[in-house]
């Protein structure tokens, strides 16, 4: 059997026990399911897989958590341990399954929605149709497709004209450790009108044992001027398999600014697509990958400048110890006719050891000739006299090794302003060093000293 | 407190110590002058434990504990400290990390708790104001964007604050204005104890008329040629370093 075929039993064996659909839907699965069917999965011969092999994810055997027979239930004490200390609007999903009791949405202000997919389709599915699949397509990847034909859950989110949201809404995937490897199709949408403004993280997280397979899909839009900014914080387990895209559309001056901060996983996939549609539009894209061992996490993000006067800043940051491998792939599109944009893009990479791999690619394709962009790529070691100078203070070599990391992390993490994600990311770095010394006291010290 | 014996030191195979030797007993502060190229700098890294110095000969004893066995870290644990002539900029690592990551590896190393935040920041703000300066200088990263002179403050702070027992100043003068000089000379003067031993490696005189030597040594081609008190300095000032080569090789 193939390992697409797999996949495809798993698909129609759901669809026998699912319930009636609208025909909408049904149509999309089969859509999605045929487009899959003859894409096949990636392999390193398709351009955009290149450094990527997801034959772990091809040939695993992966049930829904709707059909598996023996689910390990996670206990309210462990979701509370992966949960992010935040005041937030809290959606969670356990191996893609909403869970209400995990989920507080108490605080829901006027003029915001946020609901699970599976509620939002059932109030008035026509009105989620529209825009679901509008900017994720099944022609994006396999993995779209993949997504289009399984999803029945996930988060929609909808900002009225002029609604400001204070509180980040949170949207959490759990991942638990469960006899059988799970896997989930989560999809988001967001939909920001003209001047809203929000916070919206996706967080995945999971138990240390959990093997699963989630393939989440999320699209964004932005209406006139509105702001939105974007969390991903990808903390999964090191034996858990992650793919995810995540699609914008931006209209006239909206501001979209993603933060895709990835700690954990075996094998992860991140594709980042933002559409710059009329002028004043901005995409800010922010990256940081901290991979060890032999996790292997793939970044490839996209900004099309479809119209002049748009802008693209993009910084990610890399940071790669033991056999671990990494890669960046950052492609900027801009039209002829857009005219006066400015593009701008960095990465940088870390590696602390010499078998620790980065395949690092910048593409820029410009066809307008009124423009500004650069872009630059760097890959090096710690700084060895750094080292010595930290050593020659009484600061032994593992944790001098370990603050000069946080530190190459730290100027990336410097535009985070939700400080519980900034503590969790600076406190992994740290915290996967050797713990000789606690790095993590040192993060609350500057807090301290903030705060007087 | 320090003995140093014989000392041979080779830089990618050229000799640079031929044979120092040198005894600093606690209380004293020692001053070691001389041309370029003596290897006035290269026997304060040694003693550190910089990388691409190979000890060809000779011994390092601090405390009775042979230095050339101990890590760099140990060493500093141990209260051998030294200011760097040209401190190294750390981007992204605050100089409150430093300083607390610096001060509780140390106390660690003594077998003594964490130092409690407040009573830390509470030490942390009187040493910066000796020193005279800013708090912000805590939030921004080690040495990034310092002029000379507040890298050479910033050394001094991490010495008041860490104590050590001999704290080696190389080239400590270099790069000062005389404003700047005073500040970095009245921080290292509090540093002057019975229990305490300073070495300074300086090419200028003028330091020393702020931070007076009991011992000064003049460094000539690897080997200490002559040793007096700290008129010698102003000697050396006025007459150079020639008559002392000529009279040791007489």
């Amino acid at each position: 059997m193939s390992d697409e075929q797999t996949f495809l039993d798993a698909l129609s064996a759901r669809g026998t026990r699912r319930g009636a659909e609208p025909t909408w839907i049904a149509a999309r699965r089969q859509a999605g399911a045929a487009r899959f069917e003859a894409l096949g999965f990636p392999t390193r011969r398709d351009e955009a897989f290149k450094y990527t092999d997801v034959r772990a994810i091809a040939r695993g055997d992966f049930t829904l958590a709707q059909d598996a027979q023996d689910l390990t239930p996670l206990s309210p004490a462990t979701a509370a341990a992966l949960t992010l200390p935040l005041e937030a609007l809290r959606l969670t999903f356990v191996d893609g399954i909403f869970a209400p009791e995990l989920s507080d949405l108490a605080a829901l202000p006027s003029g915001v929605s946020v609901e699970p997919l599976s509620q939002a389709l059932a109030d008035n599915h026509e009105a989620v149709g529209g825009a679901l699949g509008r900017l994720a397509g099944v022609d994006f990847s396999p993995f779209t497709a993949l997504n289009t034909s399984f999803a029945e859950e996930g988060a929609v989110i909808r900002l009225a004209p002029g609604t400001v949201v204070e509180a980040p809404i949170l949207v959490q995937f759990l991942s638990r450790a469960n006899a059988t490897p799970l896997m989930s199709h989560p999809r988001v949408l967001i939909e920001a009108g003209a001047r809203s403004q929000a916070t919206v993280i996706e967080h995945q997280v999971g138990e240390e044992e959990a093997a699963n397979f989630s393939n989440l899909v999320s699209e964004v839009m932005l209406e006139r001027g509105a702001i939105l900014t974007h969390y991903k914080l990808q903390e999964a387990s090191l034996k858990d398999l992650h793919v995810s895209s995540l699609h914008i559309d931006q209209g006239r001056d909206s501001r979209f600014t993603s933060f895709n901060l990835n700690l954990g996983g075996s094998l992860v996939r991140n594709d980042i697509v933002a559409e710059l549609n009329a002028q004043g539009a901005e995409a800010n894209y922010y990256g940081l990958f901290f991979a060890q061992g032999r996790q292997h996490v793939d970044n490839h993000t996209l900004v099309n400048h479809n119209a002049p006067h748009t802008f693209s800043n993009e910084n990610y940051k890399g940071i790669l110890g033991d056999r671990a491998h990494g890669v960046f792939n950052g492609k900027v599109i801009v039209r002829r006719e857009s005219q006066k944009i400015e593009a701008h893009q960095s990465n940088a990479n870390l590696l602390l050891s010499d078998r620790a791999e980065i395949d690092t690619k910048p593409e820029l394709e410009i066809y307008a000739d009124d423009v500004k962009c650069s872009h630059g790529a760097t890959t090096g070691q710690l700084d060895e006299e750094a080292i010595f100078a930290l050593r020659a203070r009484g600061i032994d070599e593992e944790t001098a090794r370990g603050l000069l990391t946080l530190a190459f992390a730290g100027e990336v993490m410097e535009q985070v302003s939700l400080d519980a994600v900034a503590e969790r990311v600076e406190r992994t770095v740290a915290g996967k060093l050797p713990e000789r010394f606690n790095l993590a006291g040192l993060v609350e010290v500057a807090a301290a000293l903030d705060e007087e | 407190m320090l003995e140093v014996k014989d000392l041979h030191v080779t830089v990618e195979g050229k000799e640079i110590l031929k044979g120092l030797s040198l005894t600093i007993n606690p209380g004293e502060v020692h001053a070691i002058m001389g041309p370029n190229g003596a290897g006035k700098s290269t026997l304060s890294a040694v003693i550190a434990g910089k990388d691409g110095y190979e000890v060809t000969s000779g011994t390092i004893t601090f405390e009775g504990k042979d230095v050339l066995e101990m890590d760099i870290e140990e060493r500093a644990c141990a209260g051998l400290l030294l200011g760097f002539q040209y401190p190294v900029e750390i981007p992204g690592v605050k100089n409150i990390y430093l300083l607390k990551a610096a001060l509780n590896a140390q106390r660690a190393a003594r077998g003594e708790d964490e130092m409690p935040a407040p009573e830390f920041m509470k030490l942390v703000r009187e040493k910066i104001k000796f020193m005279k300066m800013d708090s912000s200088f805590l939030q921004r990263a080690v040495n990034e964007g310092f002029s000379g002179g507040e890298k050479k403050r910033n050394e001094i702070l991490q010495m008041l604050l860490l104590q050590p027992k001999l704290a080696m100043l190389d080239e400590i003068d270099s790069g000062l204005d005389i404003d700047a000089m005073k500040v970095v000379a009245d921080g290292v003067n509090s540093l002057r104890d019975a229990n305490r031993a300073i070495l300074m490696v300086t090419h200028y005189q003028r330091l020393l008329d702020h931070i007076v030597p009991d011992v000064v040594h003049v460094l000539v081609d690897g080997r200490i040629v002559k040793t007096g008190g700290k008129d010698l300095a102003l000697e050396l000032e006025s007459r150079g370093y020639e008559w002392v080569l000529e009279e040791s090789a007489a």
